[in-house]
């Protein structure tokens, strides 16, 4: 039996210890918008933030998240706060085209602006480089960062 | 009600389209246009079983609360097909954007089994009986028309969107119009119609369309509805924001990995299984020692596909380590000791007896090449090769499957729903009608998505297994089994008359697929022959974004560019020179050359590349920007010029040539799938790298709307963006690039210039 928070809401699970907590989260809490993209932690689709931490949720154990808090993408914008303002940025830039990596993407850009309010092309190269996508729409998400950042257009000379 | 109905049995179609309307009960009206398949690429024409039938293409309902719907016959995969279609139908009716909704036709719950899809579509609807046929054979069986269904070919927008959705939509408008002046006796000249209402300005009155659509339902659909000028549109040529795109960013966006088995009702328990192939193609299973497999938590049964052997268990993460602890024996028929080498010796052998022996298939053959060539004071020979490619799409390849005595239900991500619905009524023996495609958004496709292998086993899996299964391949069995872009090498030879002109293009090279157009050349060079001979292999081939143009695109845009370097000619004037003929390349071409300011000088070490190439109707010229450092060539920046007719939503065209050029730029960079003992090297992200933010160029895109037909959008920003590089990479260090990727060279320092 392993306890923690999803979201804010407590849970209690009887899951093994060593099943990754991507399945944990996808098909026991049914929280799908959490991908599975590779499985050995190349590709940032599952990736949620542990005690506000990015993580790949593919190659952690559920035992991790043991007494710890997990936020999923279900659960990133604040309650009364219709969207994460990185949310309403990747509306903004027309980010997303398949969309199957963007839960991931806005995870991994979150947990980098709680961290540097405004990264450089360096610090959103190196928070970001875990995050494929295949549509190619890493401009894209590079000027929604900035926009989210600032709070206002970017102005990155593209 | 049809307009031009066929003389004869209702079997020919004087016109391309035939157009319907009637009320539902709920009082919603609902206009539908019927299109002729138009032409049909090789591959698919087998598929097509009759030239002259029809299907229901694109429907437009607008209920009594006055919101519309555009139901599409297309996936989503991320091409923004769904919104800019709704787009098109929009601007026609004069729609209220705020209030258009998209549907994809059949997969939506409305047309969740055929029964409830044929009352839709037929139960409650006035549909004369020249188009209930068409309903029946074309839209619930869509086999014979399954080339307009497909998504692909970058069709939607130029097919459907072209001859269906704008005709539905400007044929509901008429029809609305026409009831309104009817009704309030007025002239229909003297109404406007804007944002889904419509008002007659003498008079004051004013309403909302779906008062009338039970009168306009009534009336017979117009022959041919007039369509908008470019100068009336209102939504087509702007960037509209996507519909899907709100639910893409919270998780809420359901594909067919998602499926959610508690919201089918009276559905049992649903499985989850993965599966393991014989890694060696065309193999077979041997043998199972399963009872480790079986003795771990979860894990319910072992299945036996005959090829490949999957493991059902409660979750994935447990079959997963079934498959794991599971042993299968293979027999690989003689095909295990088959290495990559053997096949490129293999392809250059076969060009080589074509070159001694003749026998290839012509392509194109104009002048007298061979002459030309042994007359020409300067011949230039080269070679190019280019490996296999896995599509990689983000979501693994999914489908779970309900399997009943009578019936079939499927939930997946497919690139064609009816073609797969086909399939596996084939598999099961039954009836298409009792089998059910629940289409969801897919997770990335770029042409895998097409092929139906994964639904199938999930269908055999679940049959065997008695339950409902969801099979999900691992990343491992995606990049192992997947329909790969074909490996190939092409030979050139050129020649060049004594003022540094092209006279003679001799082009060979190995396997055929489609389109036909691929390996032609834009070029005014009065001598050329180009030419295939077939050599195949055991590894399994598909479509992959742009299909041949992924590798024509690199030979013919790399040899181009050593015929300029051999030529001593700019290659960007080389090619100006060659395109008087062909204003629109010209125009692309040129549009490309000014954005990027193709001649300001650039620092030691880095260079300029173009590339030229024409697919699906659209034009796209591209000047990539690389500097070499370390042996190793970082893309800068890439300048992108399109022409694709015109651009329904410009920022939609511009994100699909982005996502198009990092597609080629992934593979030109990177992209090697590899045989060693008759299976594929590369397993996962690790060993098969694609392009991440760190490398990702600036990239501006300069949209010409050259007033052509339209062209495609997903596909055509792909070809250029290999030669481009490779051109670039000489440019910056004299050395040629003929094998992709340019990962296997390591770029040493400048030679000379």
């Amino acid at each position: 039996m392993i306890e923690f928070q999803v979201n804010g809401a407590g849970k209690r699970l009887d899951v093994e210890a060593d099943m990754p907590l991507l399945w944990v989260i996808r098909e026991h809490l049914r929280l799908t918008g959490t991908k599975f993209g590779c499985g050995i932690g190349q590709c940032g689709a599952c990736t949620v933030h542990l005690d506000g931490e990015p993580v790949r949720s593919c190659i952690t154990p559920a035992a991790a998240a043991a007494g710890r808090s997990i936020t999923t993408i279900e659960g990133l914008a604040k309650s009364g706060e219709a969207r994460h303002p990185l949310q309403q940025a990747w509306i903004d830039e027309q980010v997303p085209q398949c969309g199957y990596c963007q839960s991931g993407q806005i995870m991994a850009a979150a947990a980098l602006l709680a961290e540097h309010p405004a990264p450089d092309d360096d610090a959103i190269n190196a928070a970001m480089r875990g995050n494929i996508c295949r549509c190619g729409t890493y401009a894209r998400i590079r000027r929604a960062i900035k926009k989210a950042a600032t709070g206002a257009a970017p102005n990155d000379g593209e | 009600m049809a307009s031009e109905p066929s003389p004869s049995a209702g079997r020919r179609w004087t016109r391309r389209g035939v157009i319907a309307a009637g009320v539902l009960t709920t009082g919603a009206l609902v206009v539908g246009v019927a299109v002729r398949p138009g032409n049909r690429g090789p591959r698919l024409r087998p598929l097509v079983a009759r030239g002259d039938e029809a299907l229901l293409n694109a429907w437009v309902k607008i209920s009594p609360d006055n919101t519309v719907t555009a139901i599409v016959p297309h996936a989503e995969m991320g091409q923004g097909a769904h919104s800019a279609l709704a787009q098109m139908l929009a601007d026609e009716l004069d729609a209220d954007w705020q209030r258009v909704r998209v549907r994809e036709a059949p997969a939506h719950e409305e047309y969740a089994n055929y029964a409830l899809g044929k009352g839709f579509l037929l139960g409650e609807m006035n549909i004369p009986a020249v188009l209930v046929d068409t309903v029946d054979g074309g839209f619930l069986k869509l086999t014979q028309a399954m080339d307009l269904q497909v998504t692909g070919g970058s069709l939607s927008l130029r097919a459907t969107g072209t001859h269906a959705m704008r005709v539905a939509g400007a044929a509901a408008r008429e029809m609305l119009a026409r009831a309104a002046a009817a009704e309030w006796e007025v002239p229909p000249d003297e109404l406007a119609l804007a944002a889904s209402r419509i008002s007659h300005p003498a008079s004051g009155r004013e309403a909302a369309y779906a008062d009338f659509a039970a009168a306009a339902a009534t009336l017979p659909p117009p022959a041919k509805p007039r369509l908008k000028a470019p100068a009336e549109f209102n939504l087509m040529g702007k960037p509209m924001p996507r519909k899907d795109i709100p639910s893409k960013v919270d998780g809420s966006a359901r594909f067919g990995i998602d499926m959610d088995a508690a919201a089918v009702p009276g559905m049992p328990r649903m499985r989850v299984a993965t599966v393991r192939a014989c890694p060696v193609f065309q193999g077979a299973v041997d043998g199972i020692e399963d009872a480790a497999a079986l003795a771990l938590p979860g894990v319910e049964r072992v299945v036996d596909l005959g090829n490949a052997v999957a493991v059902v268990a409660d979750g994935y993460w447990h079959a997963s380590r079934g498959l794991a602890a599971l042993r299968a024996r293979w027999k690989t028929g003689g095909r295990e000791g088959l290495g990559q080498q053997d096949i490129f010796a293999q392809f250059q052998g076969a060009l080589s007896a074509l070159e001694a022996q003749g026998g290839g298939r012509t392509d194109a053959n104009v002048g007298d090449a061979e002459a030309a060539l042994a007359a020409a004071p300067k011949q230039v020979r080269a070679e190019y090769r280019v490996p296999y490619l896995a599509h990689a799409a983000m979501e693994p390849l999914s489908c779970a499957a309900w399997v009943r005595h009578d019936e079939c239900d499927v939930w997946t991500g497919t690139q064609n729903p009816l073609g797969l619905r086909a399939a596996i009524a084939d598999l099961l023996s039954v009836d298409e009608s009792l089998v059910t495609v629940h289409n969801a958004y897919l997770g990335g496709a770029f042409g895998r998505r097409a092929s139906y292998d994964y639904a199938l086993q999930a269908v055999q899996v679940a049959k065997a297994a008695g339950v409902p299964v969801q099979l999900v391949w691992s990343r491992e069995e995606d990049i192992a089994q997947d329909k790969y872009r074909p490996a190939s090498v092409s030979r050139f030879r050129g020649g060049l008359d004594a003022d540094g002109r092209p006279v003679a293009w001799l082009n060979g090279y190995v396997d055929k697929h489609e389109p036909a157009e691929a390996p032609h050349i834009p070029y005014d060079i009065a001598n050329q022959r180009i030419e295939h001979v077939e050599s195949p292999t055991h590894v399994p081939f598909g479509v992959w974004r742009s299909v041949d143009h992924s590798q024509h695109g690199f030979f013919t845009e790399s040899f181009i560019d050593e015929l300029a370097a051999a030529a001593g000619q700019d290659p960007l004037l080389f090619r100006r020179n060659l395109l008087r003929r062909a204003p629109r390349h010209r125009a692309v071409l040129d549009a490309a050359a000014k954005a990027a300011r193709w001649r300001t000088p650039l620092a030691a070490g880095r260079g300029r590349g173009i590339a030229l190439h024409e697919s699906y109707g659209t034009v796209v010229a591209q000047v990539i920007e690389v500097a070499v450092a370390a042996g190793r060539a970082h893309v800068e920046k890439v300048t992108c010029a399109v022409d694709a007719g015109f651009a329904i939503n410009p920022d939609g065209l511009i994100a699909q040539m982005e996502g198009g050029i990092v597609f080629g730029l992934s593979a030109a960079l990177h992209g090697e799938i590899s045989i060693a003992e008759g299976r594929v090297r590369q397993s996962n992200f690790h060993d098969y790298p694609v392009m991440r933010i760190d490398e990702m160029p600036t990239i501006e895109t300069v949209i010409v709307n050259g007033g052509g037909p339209l062209g495609g959008g997903g596909e055509p920003g792909t070809p250029p963006a290999a030669p481009a590089l490779a051109n670039a990479v000489f440019a910056a260090t004299g050395r040629r690039i003929r094998e992709l990727p340019l990962a296997k060279h390591h770029l040493g320092a400048r030679s000379a210039t």
